[in-house]
């Protein structure tokens, strides 16, 4: 009733609504009152090379190889990418392909490491205690050699978005701890647990792009740690125009740019960064990596993971090095038989279901989720003709409509459903959640998506050869023009001698055309 | 069917079962204002659509080769309850079978099933009753409770006779057992020179029983206070937004208060028009048909007001007294139009940005 009350309030415009849409599920966070414990060594570590938004990294170890904890082994070649460290000491064992978490199930070169049990670290990057004297590009080399992404999921790349920009200034420092997806608490956790390491990150955060205010964002379904955050902040006397802001429950809140709006109003233009209207945003998670790369000189070597979901007997916040098997982090909470189960890697709605359970916990990793098979049942039901209720652009927090973009994805209609803005979904999830004919809405845009940027591609590689092939012509004609401009010059010289000429040309114009030809 | 591996895992739980028995229940207090009204003619009315909504749905689902699971989301009774709420109690039973199997058919199979009908199923074979019928289709029988009704309603025998073989069965005429409408007199009155509030006058009209219901009309569209009942419970339950309902309402209302205050003698006052007829019924229950209106809330709003603007125009000048069904219909022709130019502004687009 309450929830049918506030309902009405909204849709006689009563409430204002934070950012448009979003739904409100049931948020099951079933471990929001369990402590972050250590998962123990794994037998045997998959350190894929590649664990952020960007460009795959090479590997700098060989076989056979012994490496220490935090111990760079992979370098990042493109600007896009950050490195690869090793989770624990031991020997390299092998370097191959193998299953990662990815939508795709394709696999990617991984670097195998067998632990030695003694967690040696590496110190290659030295601690940094008088951050305030650096300067902040030094800083943020430290971000790129830490191998920081962003840990609320996107994997980001840390680095690119900690810069001072003179045309576009950031002003405004948004921490984001909404954790607004069901069933994680990883944020939530760490904020009750290390909020005072938060706020040093963000004091670096601030003398790094150089911000003038920052707010730290949490949804108000966490109000134990909105208290322990105000009373964290309330004793450091460097943060003064930092604020707590607590924000309404409502999924997705936590999504950047809903996030931006939500805060100040502004909206982040289509194709361009939150630093074009002045604003930063970092997860709480990686704010935490950033202070302990700068203050300790750690690489990004382990992650907190929601381990939860129906399915598993006792669901657990764990700090896990990245690399280890997934099925070792479940058999951590009791789970070993996975017969008639369903693993997400994520949240329930934005996760990506799981085809092996021998895939590692990557820096994406915010949760991993099992659930019997009719827990999740809405999703394997038949979808039922479209009944155009509406309900999925009420609920779409860009203000798409995504019924009719639906029928122009399915319809392989590309050019309509960029006209009605298909990348700028932000694939929350909302449409489907709601829609009463179980429409996978976000699995054709998805597809829609895929099909474009397959087009774009041949048409890319379609243009390049015809680059090509116009440059070879142009060449070739430009050769013979030289050459016959070369010719008509020695005819000029030799004018007078003309009776000798006649055979000597003859001769040129055979060697030309043969040249033309090889 | 493959496994599912793209994201949502989760879902609200809503379906279109649900949906269309949301609507169903929302209008059960009209319903029993029309039993109430107009007796066991009400109840075999609703039973006889329902029926015939629902076996020719399974028919024409037997035919395509379709699944008759499709039977199981109570869009075909629903199709036929709103159908029944339309019809006169007087209607023949035939007329009103026929009108099933055309809201089924015409309305809504032809074009591929639920969700791709252009117009609203049940609307669409009101309006292919009432230009095939005029005369039953706007003769109006006496309510109990108003006046002093010809026939005694809750007299289940008297009903079936009159249900089944029509009124010479019971010894009346048709004319006998009917009455007008205050929307027929009005509009019978003014073309035989007679303005709208002398004829208001001689009709006895009261804005009470119009909003209560106790006037002569179909079945289940005379109670306004019933249709907001359940109007307000499907916008409580989120089956419909107020966009459409209201902007209908209200263009209604507005043009009504200008025309009157201008020439009250040919025009109408707004509570009248708000009250009369089928317009509640159509604001909250036929307009709001998602299939059959635009989807975007922007859409809605013009939706609206293109219905307001055409019932009143209807009414006021048009040669049918009622106008509210033909404009929910005429403006089903533009949803695709509407769907197409208002769309939302999409977030990080053109203006409204603080960069």
């Amino acid at each position: 009733m309450p929830a049918m009350l506030k309902r009405l309030a909204r849709s006689l415009g009563l409430v204002a609504p934070n950012f448009h849409g979003g739904i409100e599920p049931d948020d099951r966070k079933l471990t929001a009152v369990v402590p972050i414990r250590d998962c123990p060594l794994a037998p045997l570590f998959i350190v894929p090379l590649k664990q952020h938004i960007g460009g795959i990294c090479e590997p700098i170890v060989e076989v056979g190889e012994r490496v220490r904890r935090g111990q760079k082994i992979a370098r990042a070649d493109s600007y896009l990418a950050a490195p690869v460290h090793a989770p624990t000491s031991g020997r390299v064992v092998k370097i191959e392909e193998h299953a990662i978490p990815h939508p795709s199930g394709l696999g990617l070169t991984c670097i195998f490491i067998e632990p030695d049990g003694k967690d040696e670290a590496d110190d290659s990057l030295t601690p940094m205690p008088d951050w305030q004297q650096r300067d902040p590009a030094e800083l943020r080399e430290r971000a790129r050699l830490a191998g920081l992404a962003g840990l609320g999921g996107a994997v980001f790349p840390t680095f690119i978005k900690l810069v001072r920009d003179q045309k576009h200034p950031v002003q405004t420092v948004i921490l984001n701890g909404v954790e607004c997806e069901p069933y994680l608490t990883n944020d939530h956790r760490l904020m009750l647990e290390h909020a005072d390491e938060i706020l040093s990150g963000l004091a670096i955060l601030i003398h790094m792009v150089g911000a003038s205010e920052a707010l730290v964002a949490i949804e108000e379904n966490k109000p134990d740690a909105i208290a322990v955050m105000r009373r964290a902040l309330a004793v450091r006397d460097d943060l003064p125009d930092v604020r707590v802001v607590e924000v309404a429950t409502r999924y997705p809140h936590g999504s950047e740019k809903q996030l931006i709006f939500s805060l100040t109003g502004k909206e982040v233009p289509a194709g361009r960064l939150p630093m074009h209207v002045g604003v930063l945003c970092q997860n709480v998670g990686t704010c935490k990596a950033l202070f302990d790369a700068v203050m300790f000189g750690r690489p990004l070597t382990d992650r907190i993971v929601t381990v939860s979901g129906e399915a598993v007997p006792e669901p657990a916040n764990l700090r896990v090095r990245l690399g280890t098997p997934m099925r070792f982090v479940f058999a951590q909470c009791g789970l070993e038989d996975f017969e008639g189960l369903h693993v997400l890697h994520g949240g329930p709605m934005m996760g990506e279901r799981l085809r092996s359970l021998d895939v590692p916990v990557v820096k994406s990793s915010t949760g991993i989720l099992a659930f019997s098979e009719t827990a999740l049942s809405p999703a394997h039901q038949a979808e039922d003709p479209c009944i155009r209720c509406g309900h999925c652009s009420e609920v779409c927090p860009v203000s798409l409509v995504p019924n009719l973009l639906a029928d122009h994805c399915r319809a392989d209609q590309l050019d309509k459903a960029e006209a009605y803005n298909l990348f700028d979904c932000i694939e929350c999830g909302c449409c489907s959640y709601v829609c009463p004919s179980n429409i996978p809405l976000v699995h054709y845009f998805r597809y829609g998506k895929g099909q474009v940027a397959q087009i774009r591609r041949e048409r890319a590689f379609a243009e390049e050869s015809r680059h090509r092939s116009d440059a070879r012509m142009d060449r070739l004609e430009r050769d013979k023009a030289e050459k016959a401009a070369r010719r008509s010059k020695v005819r000029e010289q030799l004018a007078p001698e003309a009776a000798a000429a006649t055979t000597a040309e003859t001769k040129a114009e055979t060697t030309t055309q043969g040249e033309g030809e090889s | 069917m493959p496994i599912m591996l793209s994201s949502p895992h989760i879902h609200g739980g809503d379906s279109i079962r649900m949906t269309m028995l949301t609507v169903i229940l929302a209008l059960m207090p009209a319903a029993i204002v029309g039993v109430y009204l107009f007796g066991w003619l009400a109840v075999f009315m609703m039973l006889l659509c329902i029926g015939g909504c629902m076996a020719t749905e399974a028919v024409t689902l037997l035919m395509m080769g379709r699944p008759l699971r499709a039977l199981s989301d109570n869009s075909a009774a629903l199709t036929g309850l709103l159908l029944a709420m339309t019809l006169p109690a007087s209607t023949p039973w035939w007329m009103a079978l026929l009108g099933s199997v055309f809201a089924i058919v015409l309305g809504k199979q032809v074009y591929g099933g639920l969700g791709y009908n252009l117009f609203n199923p049940a609307l669409s074979a009101r309006i292919i009753l009432l230009i095939s019928f005029p005369l039953q289709m706007t003769s109006w029988i006496v309510p109990m409770h108003v006046g002093t009704p010809a026939v005694d309603l809750y007299d289940f025998h008297a009903c079936l006779q009159l249900f089944l073989f029509g009124p010479d069965a019971i010894g009346q005429g048709l004319d006998a057992i009917t009455m007008a409408s205050p929307l027929g007199h009005v509009k019978t009155e003014w073309t035989q020179g007679i303005g709208v509030a002398e004829a208001l006058n001689n009709y006895h009209y009261s804005v009470l029983d119009a909003f209560l219901g106790r006037e002569a009309g179909s079945i289940g569209e005379t109670s306004a206070l019933a249709l907001l009942i359940g109007g307000i419970y499907l916008l409580a339950r989120h089956t419909i937004t107020w966009h459409i309902p209201v902007s209908y309402l209200a263009t209604v209302a507005v043009l009504a208060a200008i025309f009157s205050s201008v020439d009250p003698n040919h025009f109408a006052p707004p509570l009248f028009h708000l009250f009369a007829g089928g317009l509640i019924l159509c604001a909250f229950f036929m307009a709001t048909d998602p299939v059959s209106s635009p989807v975007t809330p922007v859409g809605q709003l013009v939706f609206g007001i293109g219905c307001g603007v055409l019932t009143w125009a209807i009414r006021s000048f048009g040669g049918y007294p009622e106008g509210a069904m033909f404009s929910v219909l005429l403006m089903n022709c533009a949803v695709p139009l509407i769907d197409h130019y208002f769309r939302p502004r999409v977030y990080g687009h053109g203006n409204g940005n603080g960069a």
